[in-house]
Parts: C-alpha cells; sequence; structure tokens
C-alpha cells in the first residue's frame, strides 16, 4: 500500500550499485528504522546490570534451515551484533522459533515463556502464518494486543516484527491488511515496529538482493538475515538510548 | 471508430417509440472502463506504476466506481426488462448473468492454480520456506478444489468477481422493490448495511475468516447505484449541483488526500491527533468503511460536476479506449486479472525492474483496449450495438456489457 518515495533514491542507489564490493552494506533508511517508542527496560538493564536477554519469538521465516542455520539465522545474528556494540554486557538472545503458528497461539504461549527465559526484550515475530490462513483480521488484532500486554505486564519490552518481503509469492497471498494491523497494533501500545516488510522491498528496489532468485542454497538467505540481526541491533540501541553508551564503550 | 452506436441522439433515433431507451450515460462506461485499468494496475504486486491509482490519495479505491457502475447499468437494463417483459423474464436473466460470472470466476481459477503451481516446483529459495506454506492447499486438492466452487476459497485478487455474484443473486427482489417504491428499498439497503456493521454478518471463507468484500455491506453502494438509475439521480440533481455540496466534497477529498499523505510519508503520520485517529482508524475495507462510501459520494459529486453528462469530449477519440473497456466490464475485468497474473509471472521470471513494470502495465492497458476493440467489432458483426438496446431484445445481458 505505501508508496516507496525511497524509490528515486534506490533508482539512483541501483545505478552506483552496479559499482558497489560484493558485501552487502545493509543499508536501511532511518525512517524504516527510527521511531519515538522506547525500549525502558532494556536501556535499565544494560546502563545497571550490563547484561540483556532477548527472546525472539516466531515461526519458520526466524529460522533457516541446515547446519549452519542456527548460526547464521537472524536471532545468532543480532547476538553477534549486540555484542560487538555493548563490549561489557552480556548478550543473550533466545531464539523461540516455531513454525506455522498464528499469533493467537504464540500469544498463548507467551505467559510461560516469560517465566521460563525471563526475558528482558521480547521479539515478536508475527503475521505470516495469519495472512495465510487468512485469520480474521480482528481476531489477529486481538492476539497480538493480548500478546504484547502480556509481555508488558511482565515489565519487559516488546519489538514486533511483521512479515518477510516475498515477490514471487506476493499474488497469493494479501499481506498488507495484517502488515497495517501490526503497524496500528504497535502504535497503540507505544513498541517498536520492525518493519522487515518494507526493509526488505526496499533492499529489493534498490537491488540490494535479487529477492526474486530461486537459488536453493543459504548464500542469500544467509546475508538477508545477517541484515535483519544488524538492522534489529541499530533499533534496539536506537529505542534504548544506548548509542551513546556504545561510543563512551569504544 | 463506431461512433454512431456511442452517440445517445442516435441511439434514441434508432428506437423512437421509446423514449426509456435513451442511449446510456457515457461518463458511466468511461468511469468503469478507468476503473477496470485502475484495478489491473493495483493487481500487480509491487508494481511502481501503481502511485498512479486513486487509492493512493484518498479513501476509496477502483473498487467503488466499479460496484457503484455495476449496479447502476445492472438497473438501467434489468430495468428495462423487468417493465418491458415482467418478473420473471428480468429475474431468469440476472441468473443466468451471475451464471456466467461464476464461469468466468472458475476459469481464472484454474489459470492462477496454473501459475502458482508452477511456481511451487520450481521455487525453492530458503530464505523463504515459510511463505511456501501458502502452497499447503495444494496438498488436500480434493477441498480446496470444492471450496474455490463453493466460492469460500478464494485467492488474493480474486474476490471481486464472487461479490459481484452474490449482489446479482440478491438482485431480483431489490429490483423489483425499486421499480415499486425506489427510497423504500434503498431505506433497506442501507437497514443492511447498519445491521450488518451492528452484528457483524459476513459470510464465510475457507480455511478461516470471512469474505474480503463483505456483500452485505456492499450492496449498499450497488443498491444507491440501481437507486440512481431508477430515477435517484435526477432527484438528486438539485441536491448535486448545490455549492454547499460541491464545497463539503471537495473539503472531504483533500481531508482524505492529507490523511493519506501521512501513510506515504515516513514520519508525517504524527501530525494526525491522537483522538482523530481514534475516530477514523481503522478504515475497514472488508465492510465498506462509511469513510471509505463517503469519499466515493464525494468524488462523484465533483466528478457529475465537472463533467456533465452532454460533455463534448464523452465522444473524442481519446476517451474512446477508456469507454469501449467498459463497456464490456465482465470480459475486460477478468482480463485484467489475467494480465496481472502474467506480468506478475514475468516479473518473476525475467526481472522485477522498475521498465519492466512499466512494459507490462501499458502492454497490459493496450491489450485490454484491444480485446475490448474486438468485442466490439463482434458485436457490430452481429448487428447489435454496445450502448442501445438490441434490435431483438433477446440478448439483454450483452447489451452494453453491464457486468
Amino acid at each position: 500500500m505505501r508508496l516507496r518515495l525511497g524509490v528515486l533514491a534506490a533508482l539512483l542507489a541501483g545505478l552506483s550499485g552496479a559499482f558497489a564490493e560484493d558485501r552487502p552494506s545493509c543499508e536501511i533508511p532511518p525512517y524504516l528504522l527510527l521511531g519515538n517508542n522506547e525500549l525502558k527496560r532494556v536501556a535499565a538493564v544494560v546502563n545497571d546490570n550490563r547484561r540483556l536477554t532477548i527472546a525472539v519469538i516466531g515461526t519458520g521465516s526466524s529460522a533457516l534451515a541446515g547446519p549452519d542455520g542456527p548460526s547464521s539465522a537472524y536471532p545468532a545474528r543480532l547476538e553477534a551484533a549486540l555484542t560487538q556494540r555493548l563490549p561489557g554486557v552480556a548478550v543473550k538472545v533466545v531464539p523461540l522459533v516455531r513454525s506455522r503458528q498464528t499469533a493467537e497461539d504464540m500469544a498463548k504461549g507467551m505467559a510461560k515463556l516469560l517465566i521460563d527465559e525471563k526475558p528482558d526484550l521480547v521479539v515478536w515475530q508475527s503475521g505470516t502464518i495469519d495472512a495465510i490462513r487468512r485469520v480474521e483480521p480482528d481476531d489477529f488484532r486481538a492476539a497480538l494486543d493480548d500478546g504484547i500486554e502480556t509481555v508488558q505486564k511482565a515489565g519487559a519490552d516488546v519489538i514486533l516484527m511483521n512479515m518477510q518481503y516475498s515477490p514471487r509469492t506476493e499474488i497469493m497471498v494479501a499481506l498488507d491488511p495484517y502488515a497495517d494491523t501490526m503497524r496500528v497494533a504497535a502504535q497503540q501500545h507505544e513498541v517498536p515496529l520492525f518493519d522487515r516488510l518494507s526493509i526488505m522491498r526496499h533492499w529489493s528496489d534498490t537491488g540490494e538482493f535479487d529477492l526474486y532468485a530461486g537459488g536453493k542454497d543459504n548464500v542469500l538467505a544467509s546475508r538477508v538475515h545477517d541484515c535483519i540481526g544488524r538492522g534489529m541491533a541499530v533499533m534496539i540501541l536506537d529505542a534504548a538510548h544506548l548509542r551513546g553508551e556504545h561510543k563512551a564503550a569504544q | 471508430m463506431h461512433r454512431a452506436a456511442l452517440d445517445p441522439g442516435k441511439t434514441i433515433a434508432a428506437t423512437p417509440a421509446s423514449a426509456v431507451t435513451a442511449g446510456r450515460d457515457l461518463r458511466l462506461d468511461l468511469f468503469r472502463g478507468i476503473a477496470l485499468w485502475l484495478i489491473f494496475l493495483d493487481h500487480i504486486p509491487s508494481n511502481l506504476v501503481a502511485w498512479i491509482t486513486i487509492r493512493n490519495y484518498g479513501f476509496s479505491d477502483a473498487t467503488e466506481i466499479f460496484v457503484f457502475v455495476s449496479g447502476y447499468t445492472a438497473a438501467f437494463v434489468y430495468g428495462r426488462e423487468m417493465r418491458e417483459r415482467g418478473f420473471v423474464i428480468a429475474s431468469a436473466k440476472i441468473l443466468r448473468r451471475a451464471w456466467q460470472i461464476y464461469v468466468a470466476h472458475v476459469f481464472l481459477f484454474a489459470i492462477y492454480l496454473a501459475e502458482i503451481t508452477y511456481v511451487a516446483t520450481s521455487f525453492d529459495n530458503p530464505l523463504y520456506t515459510e511463505e511456501m506454506n501458502i502452497l499447503d492447499f495444494l496438498k488436500q486438492p480434493d477441498v480446496t478444489i470444492v471450496q474455490a466452487l463453493l466460492l469460500k476459497f478464494k485467492p488474493a485478487n480474486m474476490d471481486v468477481l464472487p461479490l459481484y455474484i452474490v449482489l446479482l443473486l440478491l438482485f431480483p427482489p431489490i429490483l423489483w422493490l425499486l421499480r415499486l417504491q425506489s427510497t423504500v428499498a434503498l431505506g433497506a439497503s442501507a437497514l443492511l448495511y447498519a445491521l450488518t456493521w451492528r452484528f457483524n454478518w459476513n459470510l464465510p471463507s475457507y480455511p478461516s475468516g470471512h469474505w474480503y468484500f463483505n456483500p452485505f455491506a456492499w450492496q449498499l453502494l450497488f443498491v444507491f447505484g440501481a437507486w440512481c438509475a431508477m430515477g435517484g439521480a435526477d432527484r438528486l440533481a438539485g441536491v448535486l449541483h448545490s455549492w454547499a455540496i460541491l464545497s463539503a466534497a471537495l473539503i472531504y477529498l483533500v481531508f482524505a488526500f492529507l490523511i493519506t499523505l501521512t501513510w506515504q510519508l515516513p514520519g508525517t503520520s504524527q501530525f494526525v491527533p491522537s483522538w482523530l485517529e481514534e475516530v477514523i482508524y481503522p478504515i475497514d475495507k472488508v465492510n465498506l468503511d462509511v469513510l471509505r462510501f463517503a469519499h466515493f459520494l464525494a468524488l462523484a459529486v465533483v466528478t457529475v460536476h465537472f463533467v456533465p453528462a452532454e460533455w463534448p469530449g464523452l465522444k473524442s477519440p481519446w476517451l474512446w479506449p477508456a469507454i469501449v473497456c467498459g463497456q464490456h466490464s465482465l470480459e475486460i475485468f477478468c482480463l485484467g486479472v489475467f494480465l496481472s497474473f502474467a506480468a506478475h509471472f514475468a516479473m518473476t521470471e525475467i526481472s522485477g525492474a522498475f521498465w519492466l513494470q512499466v512494459v507490462a502495465s501499458a502492454l497490459g492497458i493496450v491489450i485490454m483496449i484491444a480485446a475490448a476493440g474486438l468485442l466490439t467489432w463482434y458485436k457490430k458483426a452481429e448487428g447489435r450495438h454496445p450502448g442501445s438496446r438490441p434490435k431483438k431484445a433477446a440478448d439483454a445481458d450483452l447489451a452494453g456489457g453491464e457486468a
């Protein structure tokens, strides 16, 4: 639904991108990453306790298959990026990924997970399965509200993450109503939204990644997940006002 | 260019005995044709050309235009039929039209299946393992295909024709009431709309959820179109041309434009006060949100003011492509859905680059115009004219493509 105003810039970037080096730059426009919603709990535990535990709740698109899958999926990349940028802070990212779960399934498991893992921040990736199954948007919204409130009551912070941009399957599933619902839910609960859909679309538009490609190996997938992990780290540091911390540590 | 057939004056001259067979309002065909193009552009995923479509500049989109005009023309064609040949014949023709649309829908579903099964077998990027769950339904063709035939399983972008089928199935009694007491019929329609909102009525979908275009809500626009065709438009003429209404419509369009802008321009949504957000969001497409309906009305008021029925531009060759598409709406709509699949297929197989999107969009519209021109030629060869009454009145549902 969104007009992609970055497109002109993107076209130019695409032209100059022909001369760029091989390694992806993971460039994300600031308006897609930075917002007004704060991660107060994250800021507190990093500053006071020098530790940070993050739980990633999600479905298939939060994991990669294969022997090197766990280490190259975005939760592990997020842990690596945060560890690097927060020296002296014990960063732990726990992936709690189960395929084919709707938002409602995940919201139901939220209370138990908070007790088991005691995360300071929950990254909640959702929406894909709901869109595929065409779950009633009101029910989807209610599940999001329920899950977010459970986490917030337990004192932890939340980041919502929406679906992947998948150009090949785009004609088969209407993602936009679900993406809109997640945007509104994030706004109303004042939690950051990692807009994976727009970010990956941006990468596709700029030519950063060829997401139409059908390659069977994990090369493209690992690179995309690495960029998502790094982007997520930037979002967390910004929303917890830890960028200064990072500089001080250097 | 078959200009005579597009000329209402000549149509009347051809059947002087019956003033009611006055030619169709060409504006209907014009705007339905444009709506068909916009729907095509919007249906191509990730299409940057779809920037130009009206959904990016206000609350309503081409679907509203399509449903309204379809209601208008259905009442125009079948209302005449009902007056001249009675309730039973007119109803039978309406139901036959519904059947034709059903067959068209199933045909499109077959094409859709062909495309996605191809994608399913040719594409296994590990990044998208989860997205491939979309294809789960292929594992149970026995269930899925039956659900599709029951109109409960509807792939993305294939929601409009099922809506139209249900609207036509409900249309005979509505048309009967419209002819008897048009205001009562419109009131009943508004009541159904209100009750639908109150009690969350909708039809079920498979595997879960409800219809994307709720027929019980969207019927309001269809019946409103029909009501306008049955004399409502004339009754509204005074209101429509008052400066107060025109100003209100313009102000509302500007308001909608500004709100839409905040969806597009990053960082601007903070300028929308939260009390206003509470009032207007969510803008529900499923149930034809009042804001969408009002936006369509405002567009219609402004359009009717600036494009009068006798506007000579309507006969210019420049507008002929849109008008001719609007006159064969069922065929061109289906072709548009097919072409949007084909454009998406080209984008996945050749390139997703911007130039290809422009080429695919332009080529698609040219093909739609060519097909509509061909259909007009067929009708002419058979001695009938679009937009006018067929000589034998045997095929009212082809008399101008009222779908």
